[in-house]
């Protein structure tokens, strides 16, 4: 008899559907019933660093605005650490360096604060440059799209970092770029994630 | 670096053929709503590595009873009253502790507490529909709440979801990040669900169906359902660890 290897499988993935918010964000879905609504604050108030605003769309196949997701952020804090204890260096308290938020009912805008992460070292002593891990759900999407949010005017570090590199069609790069702008003295990137078609956003298999 | 390398280890490939594809054309929101380009594969960094942690501070003892976390006092849910447990597990087998397990159902009628479910069963006042726990030092969590009811949806034009409840569960990295939905055993449902006929490998399948557990049973009070997760698992780093670079 073959000796057996004993692993178990990952428990396979289902898609959020369209009532997401009951469970992960009650307060959108018209009710309160939790004291705190997880995800609110990524970055807390004692965090270094440029404060940014960070918003966009989730436009599917046809060119319509999703109205129905949720997205989560993962980030290192200013001097590129995460909030988690494998990673070396602390983080100020408060940060927690997770978010989630959702778009909107009626134009399908999503938008968090946080602060500029730092660059983070990645393998083989290779820096990445400054991103946002992003975590997509929604009905129609059967397994969470990962992708990530790298920043406009951080070109010199996007153009060595060594993820956006693994991605052959340098015409695909862009997809990761946020654009930045300023508003009402506030720093804002805009990030719109195409799901389907020609400027189809990169997503990766993590 | 304070910690050693050991820690940094990688996560398994997830099996992307075990996992439904983007595109399942019978659930018809998928077909604008998939990528036509192929993932990208990463070799995981401290960014996939790493992830939220969550504290007893984040939620309150009570939000894994959905009995009674929206009932007015004095009164509960219309329904079918089950016990919802199980151990969160990683590939290796071994537990995943101090995890956040997230769940949300609709009611006993299949009716959800949404602004946008439109479905003509009745809201029950007395429940919200949702709850969240951390899993023990041996990676085991616990619901109560009631058996949530069938509803019809637009797809088809007489499709109806088998009776479920979506479990969101972090793990300890972003890599392991999941969201899925349980089933209960010997639902008829499940077999016309275009939903979960995403699923190519019955297999597969077989693992989001909760099994009756008469053992956990409550006698003359709760039903009990047992349902176990498994998260992706970890290389043990036996001769390298190029993650680190040194």
């Amino acid at each position: 008899m073959p000796q057996q290897l004993d692993y178990l499988k990952e428990t396979p993935s289902q898609t959020a559907g369209p009532y997401v918010h009951i469970g992960l964000a009650p307060g959108a879905a018209g009710f309160q019933i939790y004291d705190q609504e997880l995800g609110q604050d990524i970055a807390g108030p004692n965090a270094a660093g440029e404060r940014i605003r960070v918003e966009g769309l989730v436009i599917d196949g046809i060119g319509s605005p999703v109205k129905d997701v949720l997205l989560e952020a993962w980030q290192a804090n200013a001097a590129g650490v995460y909030a988690h204890p494998e990673h070396a260096g602390e983080v100020e308290e408060g940060f927690r360096g997770w978010g989630r938020v959702i778009t909107d009912f009626e134009t399908g805008e999503w938008a968090f604060e946080t602060v500029k992460p730092g660059p983070v070292m990645g393998r083989n002593g290779q820096m990445m440059a400054p991103h946002i891990n992003l975590w997509i759900v929604a009905r129609g999407i059967n397994v969470g799209l990962n992708t990530r949010l790298y920043f406009e005017d951080e070109a010199e570090a996007n153009s060595t970092d060594p993820i956006i590199n693994l991605i052959e069609w340098e015409k695909r790069r862009k997809t990761l770029i946020a654009k930045r702008s300023e508003r009402d003295g506030q720093t804002v990137y805009r990030f719109d994630i195409c799901l389907q078609g020609e400027d189809e956003t990169v997503f990766f298999d993590i | 670096m304070t910690k050693p390398n050991q820690t940094m280890a990688e996560y398994y490939q997830r099996d992307r053929r075990w996992h439904p594809p983007a595109y399942a054309k019978d659930y018809k929101t998928s077909v604008a709503r998939s990528p036509k380009f192929s993932l990208i594969s990463l070799e995981n960094t401290p960014s996939e590595i790493t992830g939220p942690r969550f504290g007893h501070n984040d939620i309150a003892p009570t939000d894994n009873d959905l009995i009674s976390n929206y009932a007015q006092p004095g009164e509960s849910p219309i329904g079918e009253r089950i016990i919802v447990h199980g151990r969160v597990l990683d590939e290796n087998a071994r537990p995943v502790p101090n995890t956040l397990v997230e769940i949300w159902q609709a009611n006993a009628g299949g009716r959800y507490r949404h602004k946008k479910d439109t479905y003509l069963a009745p809201i029950d006042p007395n429940f919200g529909g949702c709850g969240r726990t951390i899993t023990d030092e041996n990676g085991y969590y616990y619901f109560r709440t009631v058996k949530p009811g069938a509803y019809p949806w637009r797809n088809w034009v007489n499709d109806w979801r088998p009776a479920h409840i979506h479990v969101s569960v972090f793990g300890s990295a972003f890599a392991q990040r999941l969201i899925t939905q349980l089933y209960f055993e010997g639902d008829p449902l499940i077999k016309t669900c275009p939903i979960v006929a995403t699923i190519p490998d019955p297999d597969a399948i077989e693992q989001l169906i909760a099994r009756l557990d008469m053992n956990a049973t409550i006698p003359l009070d709760t039903i009990a359902y047992k349902f176990d997760i498994v998260l992706r698992g970890r290389r043990s780093t036996l001769f390298e660890n190029r993650l680190e670079g040194n």
